[in-house]
């Protein structure tokens, strides 16, 4: 388990994270979102205990971040924020370091080590040196260090940054693999993340917790909920159509894209406009392209709450 | 203890990963023979003894290591690597202890690789090699105090020029602390005390009894003391910095 209690940093007048308590139980993978310079990564490094807390407290697995470091830490996995690691080092010397550090030995070690050389595709590189590799590389040997111990909880901190979208589906695997029994913590901005991994999503936005929600939950608050979107066979019938679209009563707005001769209705208190639309376009003999419900927005619901 | 070893293991590796351990050895024994030879006059003394060689190694390690030690954390901080480091379960104690022996285990092999020297006194006379054991130890335990300082001037900061900078300065006012360069800006405003007191923190005098054969507890003390209370100071800048 994950617990954070009213945790908060300052560095001198700026407030980095203010006043952020959330917790985190096994089996849930929790997204992190937020804008740049949101309090992101200082609230995973003040978990993982590399930044000392203003105020307030963190726990992993029931150990106090402060005051048993050691316990905390060795119930983590932790990714920092760009993968930092040794450069000069072999991909092998680094990883078996890790595993040292970690109190692998023996059997156990191995073994481990040959899973995550294995599931993160590290073979081919492993007598390189780390500055020598690509960034995606780079992130696969940061993801490979933290997660060999088998560590109950990881945080990650935007674990698909540079990689291409075949290992972006990858590590994606990869953390729905581990999710059973475990606590993942990943940050990204990448929306379409949140919806392809995450149980749970928190934003955050000038240090402060102002989501905490399912991801379905979080699109809902989107204007674009329940919204139908249509596109016509004919151009010509567009002004006609969002006439007919705008009248009816439980219909609160209409988008028009001239370009893809698109319709977006946006229903009145979320109602379920689709029904209604389908009639209407029947009755009115206007061509449907295509006709879809839409469950919400993220990337509108993460503007409007951390603007 | 464990993690100490594994850490100072992977510094040490490092070391050799990269052409500095090689080029650093490289120049060291080419400066410490040609000190010993066109400086010390090793040949001309018409004596069997390593005086000029030793002579020259509080100079030598002057500029040579804070070269070494300039890496250990701004490097670490530079590239982020203290992140990972910092967040494996390891007491920033392990680290800095680690760190730390691996960069005086690697100036002792430099110093060790002098050895030649050592059979060329015993080939041309009969040295007194208790002495000659007892200045080695002296100029190990010389580089040992430079590298710790060296060490905490690099946790000060990220960039290694002026790590290295740091470490000289900060070397050089050790070094010359028993002396008029160091003791007269003193001197002005410090009661007697403050300036005995850092009168006796110089360590050419320290190093001057122990490299004539005389291996005194006090000064064993000194270099150990030293030693403690600059990692001492390198962990509490790091706990401080770590994450700026």
């Amino acid at each position: 388990m994950i617990k954070t209690e009213h945790l908060s940093k300052r560095y001198d007048a700026l407030v980095a994270v203010d006043d952020v308590s959330f917790e985190v139980q096994p089996g849930e993978v929790l997204g992190f979102l937020g804008p740049n310079g949101a309090g992101k990564t200082t609230t995973m490094r003040m978990i993982a205990g590399f930044v000392t807390p203003s105020a307030g407290r963190a726990s992993i697995c029931g150990h106090d971040v402060q005051t048993e470091p050691l316990r905390a830490k060795a119930c983590l996995g932790y990714l920092p924020e760009g993968a930092p690691s040794y450069g000069e080092m072999t991909v092998r010397s680094f990883l078996e370091f890790v595993a040292d550090v970690r109190g692998l030995t023996g059997e156990r070690k191995k073994s481990r080590l040959d899973y995550v050389i294995g599931r993160l595709q590290l073979e081919k590189v492993l007598e390189q040196t780390i500055e020598t590799l690509s960034k995606g590389f780079r992130r696969r040997v940061g993801l490979a260090q933290a997660i060999v111990h088998d560590p109950p909880v990881m945080i990650l901190d935007e674990p698909t940054d540079g990689l291409d979208p075949n290992q972006k589906h990858e590590v994606r695997t990869l953390i729905n693999e581990m999710r059973r029994d475990k606590i993942i913590v990943i940050s990204t901005h990448i929306l379409e993340e949140v919806d392809a991994v995450c149980s749970r999503a928190i934003v955050i936005a000038r240090g402060r917790i102002v989501a905490d929600d399912t991801p379905q939950g979080l699109a809902a608050r989107s204007r674009y909920h329940n919204a139908v979107s249509m596109r016509l066979e004919e151009p010509q019938q567009l002004e006609a159509a969002r006439a007919a679209l705008a009248s009816l009563p439980s219909v609160a707005e209409v988008e028009v894209v001239e370009r893809e001769a698109r319709l977006t209705a946006l229903p009145r208190g979320g109602a379920a406009i689709l029904p209604a639309l389908a009639e209407l376009a029947a009755r009115q003999g206007l061509k449907l392209k295509e006709l879809h419900l839409e469950s919400g927005r993220l990337d509108e619901v993460f503007r409007t709450i951390t603007a | 203890m464990r993690n100490v070893a594994i850490i100072m293991r992977r510094e040490l590796a490092s070391y050799f990963a990269t052409p500095l351990a090689y080029v650093f050895i490289l120049i060291f024994l080419v400066l410490a023979n040609a000190f010993t030879f066109y400086l010390g006059g090793f040949f001309e003394r018409g004596q069997a003894d390593l005086a000029p060689f030793f002579n020259f190694h509080p100079w030598l390690y002057l500029f040579l290591i804070p070269a070494i030690a300039m890496r250990l954390w701004a490097e670490e901080r530079k590239t982020g690597s203290i992140e990972l480091l910092m967040t494996l379960p390891v007491t920033l104690w392990d680290a800095v202890i680690g760190k730390f022996l691996a960069a005086w285990a690697f100036a002792g092999l430099a110093l060790a690789l002098t050895f030649p020297l050592w059979i060329t006194v015993n080939y041309l006379g009969d040295p007194d090699n208790g002495a000659i054991l007892a200045a080695y130890v002296g100029s190990f335990l010389m580089a040992g105090g430079f590298l710790a300082i060296g060490s905490c001037m690099s946790a000060l900061t990220r960039n290694q020029v002026i790590a290295f900078i740091l470490g000289v300065v900060a070397c050089f006012v050790f070094l010359l602390a028993g002396f008029p360069l160091v003791l007269d800006a003193v001197r002005a405003w410090a009661p007697q005390l403050l300036v005995d007191a850092i009168a006796s923190l110089s360590f050419l005098t320290h190093f001057e009894s122990i490299s004539k054969g005389v291996i005194d507890v006090r000064d064993l003390l000194f270099f150990a003391m030293l030693i403690g209370f600059f990692l001492f100071a390198t962990g509490v800048v790091l706990d401080a910095r770590k994450a700026d």
